[in-house]
């Protein structure tokens, strides 16, 4: 569908690419205070996916909020690609989402037919997960945003942290990689037509599949895969976990021809911006550059990281593979040695 | 000796207009850049188009100079 607006040239960084890096932010965040509360089972002083509060013995509420800039050209794609990735950090933490409240940043020259439809969008996505939209807040912007606080539900005793992974824990990944580098390429109009299809299929997948299969089995720890990259995030894993990772790298998979791009220099500044982060903790071996960068790029939207009991690890793929196809097993939790990331 | 002047340009407006340079198969081009991601990107660029990339830093500016090898 075409538009009157291009979106994506209202912005200069794209979905998660947007994020602030995960060095500035731990910056910023370091001297705010932390209140204690006992009923405060995740806040963001460990700067996990959501946070989560017990209300009672039997229920725990998830509380997130995620928005950014189009990532896309089509309004109703962006608003589902948004909306999706809002969820996302619900179904990470192993819980339901229920209630959500939109958040809208639009600038004034906007048509009122593109805001409806990325509304529009958002509230499908909303509405296939399960949940309602309550209500919203929105206020003029230069460049257009959009995104949900969500509310969800989950059991005080059976959320998912970002760590406490164990040794010997199998490591799977539910969406390739590669949507950042592609959607770079496509604003390089290096794309022919319908190669940008996949990833936006990708995008738009709700990630309740993977969480309705990881929660009946034993997962110590789970994250989605966003801004920060798969180093990124398996890196916060894993020294949470105070364990370190070895990738097979080779089992790893990446979107069409994203490493081609990878190759060329097509890669969004996140990749840049991720390496300097992670990069001292990971032993990057001998492998080619561009498959080293692709596993940098920010993710928008992207799957679950779940390390789940090596017990479980063959009962849970067989589970994913016939729910999430998409679903790659990528290695295995290991002793804590010298960095945090082995890639092999 | 082409220039191209890609200072100010987020990525991938660097790589795009370098690829417009060296269309024609020019064996020396040099590219002006002002940030890390652009500098690192156009450098994979002209790797991967067989050329040779010496870069020149003054504070925030980049000047690469790619030589076909």
């Amino acid at each position: 569908m075409e538009t009157e607006v291009k979106l994506t040239k209202l912005s200069s960084c794209a979905g998660c690419g947007a994020k602030v890096g995960a060095g500035t932010l731990s910056k910023l965040l370091g001297d705010m205070p932390t209140h204690f509360d006992p009923n405060l089972l995740v806040g963001f002083d460990r700067s996990d996916d959501a946070s989560v509060y017990r209300v009672s013995d039997e229920l725990a509420l998830v509380q997130t909020v995620d928005f950014f800039p189009p990532i896309v050209d089509d309004p109703f794609t962006f608003g589902q690609i948004a909306a999706t990735n809002a969820l996302s950090d619900v179904y990470a933490m192993g819980g339901e989402p229920k209630l959500a409240l939109n958040l809208l940043c639009i600038p004034e020259s906007m048509p009122q037919s593109a805001v409806q439809a990325m509304l529009a969008g958002g509230y499908s996505k909303v509405y296939e997960a399960g949940a309602i939209i309550t209500g919203g807040h929105s206020i003029f912007d230069d460049v257009p945003k959009y995104g949900l606080s969500v509310t969800g539900f989950v059991h005080p005793d059976r959320f998912y942290k970002n760590h406490g992974a164990r040794e010997g824990d199998v490591l799977f990944l539910t969406k390739p990689l590669g949507v950042g580098i592609l959607t770079t390429a496509e604003k390089a109009e290096m794309l022919e037509a319908g190669e940008i299809d996949r990833a936006i299929q990708l995008m738009t997948t709700l990630n309740k599949g993977a969480r309705d299969c990881a929660v009946n089995y034993r997962v110590h720890a789970c994250t989605d895969v966003t801004g920060f990259s798969l180093m990124g995030h398996m890196l916060e894993m894993m020294q949470g976990s105070d364990l370190s990772a070895r990738v097979e790298t080779g089992a790893i998979e990446f979107l069409p021809r994203v490493l081609e791009f990878a190759n060329m220099g097509l890669l969004p500044a996140g990749v840049y911006r991720n390496r300097n982060f992670a990069e001292p903790f990971v032993e990057e071996g001998d492998l080619p550059l561009k498959v080293r960068d692709a596993l940098y790029d920010p993710q928008t939207s992207g799957g679950l990281l779940i390390a789940v009991d090596p017990q479980d690890a063959d009962a849970l793929e067989r589970d994913l593979m016939a729910s999430v196809p998409s679903t790659q097993r990528i290695g295995t939790v290991i002793a804590k040695s010298g960095k945090s990331i082995y890639l092999v | 000796m082409m220039i191209v002047d890609a200072r100010g340009l987020l990525c991938p407006e660097p790589v795009v207009r370098t690829q417009r340079a060296v269309k024609d198969g020019i064996s020396e081009l040099t590219v002006l850049v002002d940030a890390e991601a652009a500098k690192e990107n156009v450098t994979r660029f002209a790797a991967s188009r067989g050329y040779a990339v010496a870069v020149q830093q003054e504070g925030v500016d980049y000047t690469l100079s790619l030589k076909k090898a």
